[in-house]
């Protein structure tokens, strides 16, 4: 929480103030926590402990047990890629090694310009039409090497 | 005015639905035309989308599947109007693979405005409540244990019983939760169902307060699907204005809440106990069992955990009555089954049959086959969890006994087909991947056993000592399957064992089959 402007601080308090009352608040707060900043940020877990009365191991045992939570910024837009059986059965594997070269990254990397993250993710629920890729927010069908390529220059 | 609908479900705008709609809503300013587009949801009949529709005479006529190219020419050619063209499939109700389905629970999907509450209404919404609200709690668990409904999130549980365990356990709150984490690759059968016909949810948990005595209920969403939560949050609203949530429904004197929690991208919170705690915001760490969810379940109280379908069919069970829903499946599995036809299938989508078909009637019939062309290898069912089928199993009918006797599984119904080219020991290698990737870390066999299970899988494709580490991979299989207090971890070894067993020509190593793997 590094900031110049204290913005990211301001944040996290809101956050904590919203969701402290909340049953089971934790993930709503995370899930808005990183919506807004990118990430959690790691200097935030004592402010989060102790708005929601938790232990910091347990704010840090929360982040850490889901995928969906980092404390490192991603990429502008974060591209998973679909590991799962029913994309596997199309040809994901051959995708899977297209995408990590193209975009020079493995898993959990993020391109040196900062435009991209990469990340697996186990079904898009997109089963009959794969394989399947999410880029941000949007799913992709039957995306083969050459799909991505458009995909990617699009962006 | 000519309506158009398109859907605006994942998979059509995966494939390019939003693009049709716009190019659409442009070429008909550009000639003048008079249309409103509806954003309808899917069918289901994946492999025609995006299917773009006119409505005429009453009527439903389809053309697909539409790319936005295909859109100009179109309308070139007479659209919206209704002429011969290539991509024209004439009615709905023409189209054989929808209309050889017996749709209780989908049959909305696709010919309403999901976010419609009078489209819900029209065609048969709330009148499941209706009729709930004139019954007393009792008689709503007798109707649901009588439809012969079982769970359909995998576990396939008599939905009337756990029903009554929490009505007849005592407590202050009792809570209603909806099971929305599909993780199941191949599976897509409630994201269907919350983005076309989302009101049958609300409806569902509504009739299951009401059955229960719960005031407080949770959808836990995956949150790999925004669209879904899009969705659901703008019909809890509606149907709250509505007075069909939130305090004295209906002037019933009773209340009801539904709150959404989006997860966090962890398969595990599929399992019920993994998703309550998650509900409460902790690690998705399994719970010991007992005691039951139906007694401790959210936060300590009496708590209903069903998936998405389960509490959907609900609606149409109070609505038609159990015995209508009786009619329908074989054996102890009775109702309908939404069958997902996924992974290398030429006409994939959802499927809805009642209990007893073969699998070889839904790949073959219903599925066409393969996408690529080429022979079907092997069929897993049931999910990442699920046993890959050979031919020889092909015929076992769609029904919770009937797999469990061949030592597979139905699970939440998806069907991931594989052509001639799938390497089984590869996908029995993912399984235990998978595994090591999703456990929640509490049962030894399951955290350490899965990265095991990947180091000898891997050493039997090096033809490194195989047959001592098949044995050593049964062994391990053996101590999951055992050890393990969730179905994570005990069913993991049945892709595996289903691959050595099915496709053993697999597990002779690379030197054996001629190439490297």
């Amino acid at each position: 929480m590094r900031s110049p402007n204290g913005a990211p601080v301001a944040v996290v308090s809101a956050a904590v103030q919203k969701y402290a009352d909340t049953p089971g608040g934790l993930l709503p707060l995370l899930h808005e926590i990183q919506a807004d900043l990118g990430c959690v940020p790691k200097d935030s877990v004592a402010l989060i402990a102790k708005g929601m009365g938790l232990s910091r191991a347990e704010i840090h045992g929360v982040i850490s047990f889901y995928h969906d939570f980092h404390y490192q910024p991603r990429g502008q837009k974060t591209i998973h890629l679909c590991r799962a059986e029913a994309c596997q059965a199309m040809g994901s594997r051959k995708l899977e090694a297209h995408v990590k070269s193209r975009l020079g990254i493995e898993y959990g990397g993020t391109t040196p310009d900062g435009r991209f993250s990469l990340e697996p993710v186990y079904c898009l629920g997109n089963c009959a039409c794969s394989p399947s890729i999410r880029i941000g927010d949007d799913v992709f069908a039957r995306v083969d090497a050459d799909r991505f390529d458009e995909l990617l220059d699009g962006f | 005015m000519v309506r158009i609908f398109i859907p605006a479900d994942t998979t059509a705008c995966a494939l390019g639905a939003d693009a049709i709609a716009a190019e659409v809503s442009l070429q008909a300013q550009n000639r003048g035309l008079d249309i409103a587009i509806i954003r309808n949801g899917s069918r289901g009949a994946f492999w025609l989308e995006p299917l773009v529709e006119i409505e005429a005479d009453g009527s439903r006529y389809c053309y697909g599947p539409v790319n936005p190219g295909d859109v100009a020419g179109l309308f070139d050619a007479g659209f919206p109007g209704l002429f011969d063209h290539a991509l024209f499939l004439g009615q709905a109700t023409d189209i054989e693979w929808l209309a050889r389905q017996d749709r209780l629970t989908f049959g909305r999907a696709g010919l309403i405005d999901p976010l419609s509450l009078d489209d819900y209404k029209q065609y048969g919404g709330y009148e499941g409540l209706d009729k709930a609200l004139d019954m007393s709690p009792a008689e709503i668990v007798e109707a649901v244990t009588d439809s012969g409904l079982r769970g359909r999130g995998g576990a396939a549980f008599p939905t009337g019983i756990k029903w009554r365990t929490v009505l007849n356990a005592p407590a202050d709150q009792k809570y209603v939760t909806a099971n929305a984490d599909e993780g199941d690759s191949g599976t897509f059968a409630d994201r269907l169902l919350m983005e076309a016909d989302p009101y049958q949810l609300i409806e569902g948990m509504t009739i299951c307060a009401m059955a229960v005595g719960a005031t407080e209920g949770y959808i836990y969403l995956r949150s790999e699907y925004p669209k879904a939560l899009v969705v659901l949050s703008q019909v809890i609203a509606t149907a709250e204005d509505a007075n069909l949530l939130g305090d004295n429904i209906l002037g019933s004197g009773r209340d009801f809440h539904i709150h959404i929690r989006v997860g966090a991208g962890a398969y595990i919170c599929g399992e019920e106990t993994s998703m309550l705690e998650s509900l409460e915001g902790k690690r998705g760490l399994v719970r010991f069992k007992p005691p039951l969810p139906a007694i401790e379940g959210l936060f300590g109280k009496p708590t209903v955990v069903n998936n998405v379908l389960t509490l959907a069919a609900v609606s149409t069970v109070l609505a038609k009555g159990a015995a209508h829903y009786q009619e329908y499946g074989s054996g102890r599995s009775r109702g309908t089954l939404s069958v997902q036809l996924a992974g290398n299938i030429r006409r994939g989508g959802l499927v809805e049959v009642p209990f007893g078909a073969s699998l070889r009637e839904l790949v073959e019939d219903f599925g066409g086959g393969t996408a690529s062309g080429r022979p079907v290898r092997a069929i897993q069912v049931g999910g990442p969890l699920g046993a890959y089928l050979p031919e020889s199993q092909w015929d076992t009918p769609l029904d919770y006994e009937a797999f469990s006797e061949v030592g597979a599984m139905l699970g939440h119904g998806g069907i991931v087909v594989f052509d001639d080219s799938v390497d089984m020991l590869e996908q029995a290698r993912f399984a235990m991947e998978f595994c090591a990737v999703e456990s929640c870390g509490k049962c030894t066999p399951c955290r350490i056993g899965s990265v095991r299970g990947v180091e000898i899988i891997d050493k039997i494709g090096r033809n490194e000592n195989g047959p001592a580490n098949l044995e050593l991979l049964e062994e391990l299989c053996e101590t999951l399957d055992s050890g393990s207090l969730c179905a994570m971890g005990g069913l993991t070894p049945m892709p595996v064992r289903s691959a050595v067993k099915y496709f053993p020509e697999d597990f002779e190593g690379s030197i054996a089959n001629g190439f490297l793997r």
